[in-house]
C-alpha cells in the first residue's frame, strides 16, 4: 500500500496529510511537488491537501487545477486510484472538472473554522466504508470558500447516485443541500471540504477522520 | 490587440460580496441601489492579427480558466 501528497505552492495541510495517512494506515506516503508530470508507480491513494494554493489567485484552486501533476492525477484516476481532496483539493478538484459543482464564498462571508458534526450519508464508498453503523462523525471545517454550489439537475442527479457521502448536521456554509463531501460516478475521486487529516487522532479531539484513510487503503489490499 | 474578459456570477448564484457591498451602500445613504453584482475584469494584452480569430481564442481562455462556467458568466471585449 502506498500513497502519495500532491504539494502545491501555498498547501499548508501537506503535512497533515502525511501524518495522518501514515500514523492511520501505515502506508508509507510520498510527496509530490505540483511541476512533477508523473506521480510514483502503485499508488492506492492520492491526496490534494488543504490549504491556499496559488494564493487563491483567480478562484480558490482554479490555477492548481491546470498545473502539471494535475493531468497525472486525471490519469491516474481514470485507472480507479482513489483521489481525495480535502478543503482546498475539494476545489482543485471541482476546478479540474474531476467532480461535478463548485465551491462559492460561504454566505455568512465569514471563514469558519471550528469542529462540525457530519452525517455519513453513504457508507458504501470505498472512502466510508470504516464508518459502517456510525452515523454521525465529528471533524474540523477550516474555510471561506466551502458553500457548495450545484444546479438543480444536478444536485439531484448526484443525490439519486448516492455520490452524496458526508452531509452537515449544522450547515456552517450555505452549502447547497447540507453537502460537505461527495464522490464521483465511478466512486473513486472524494471531494469534502471538512479535514479528516485534522481528526485522526484522540489528542487532536476526535479520531474520526482515522476511518476515512483505513477504509480506502483496505479498499486497495 | 487589447483584451478584456469580464467575470460574474451568473445570475441566481448568491453574490455576498455582492450583497455585502450593496448593504454599505444603504448604510452610505443610497437606499435606491439594488442588485450589487461584485466581479472582475482580467486584461491582457494579445499578439494576434486577426480579431475574430482571437475573439475565438479568448473565448477558449475563458471557458478553461479564466471563467469557471458553473457558476461565472463571462463577456469578451477586444479593442
Amino acid at each position: 500500500m502506498k500513497a502519495a501528497v500532491v504539494v502545491f505552492p501555498g498547501s499548508n495541510c501537506d503535512r497533515d496529510c502525511k501524518v495522518a495517512v501514515e500514523r492511520s494506515t501505515g502506508a508509507p506516503v510520498e510527496m509530490v511537488w505540483h511541476q512533477e508530470t508523473a506521480l510514483p508507480s502503485g499508488l492506492d491513494l492520492i491526496v490534494l491537501p488543504g490549504g491556499f494554493s496559488y494564493g487563491d489567485y483567480l478562484r480558490c484552486g482554479a490555477m492548481a487545477a491546470q498545473s502539471p501533476v494535475m493531468r497525472a492525477v486525471k490519469a491516474e484516476a481514470e485507472r480507479g486510484v482513489a483521489v481525495v481532496g480535502i478543503c482546498n483539493g475539494f476545489q482543485i478538484l471541482c476546478e479540474a472538472g474531476m467532480l461535478p459543482g463548485a465551491l462559492l464564498r460561504n454566505s455568512g462571508l465569514k471563514y469558519v473554522c471550528k469542529p462540525i458534526e457530519l452525517e455519513v450519508t453513504n457508507a458504501q464508498t470505498r472512502f466510508t466504508s470504516g464508518y459502517r453503523e456510525k452515523r454521525h462523525v465529528m471533524m474540523t471545517q477550516g474555510n471561506g470558500e466551502g458553500n457548495f454550489f450545484a444546479d438543480e439537475a444536478t444536485l439531484d442527479r448526484i443525490e439519486g447516485e448516492g455520490q452524496v457521502v458526508f452531509r452537515y448536521v449544522e450547515n456552517p456554509n450555505g452549502s447547497a443541500r447540507d453537502i460537505a463531501g461527495i464522490v464521483n460516478e465511478k466512486g473513486n475521486v472524494l471531494g469534502m471540504m471538512p479535514h479528516p487529516d485534522r481528526a485522526f487522532e484522540a489528542a487532536l479531539g476526535s479520531a474520526d477522520g482515522a476511518a476515512l484513510f483505513q477504509s480506502v487503503m483496505a479498499s486497495a489490499a | 490587440m487589447k483584451a478584456k474578459v469580464h467575470v460574474f456570477l451568473k445570475p441566481g448564484v448568491l453574490d455576498v460580496e455582492g450583497k455585502a457591498v450593496e448593504g454599505a451602500l444603504h448604510d452610505l445613504g443610497w437606499s435606491g441601489v439594488g442588485h450589487v453584482r461584485v466581479g472582475k475584469t482580467i486584461e491582457f494584452d494579445f499578439d494576434h492579427a486577426d480579431k475574430a480569430k482571437a475573439e475565438a481564442e479568448i473565448k477558449s481562455m475563458a471557458e478553461r480558466l479564466l471563467a469557471n462556467t458553473v457558476i461565472e458568466s463571462y463577456r469578451i471585449e477586444v479593442a
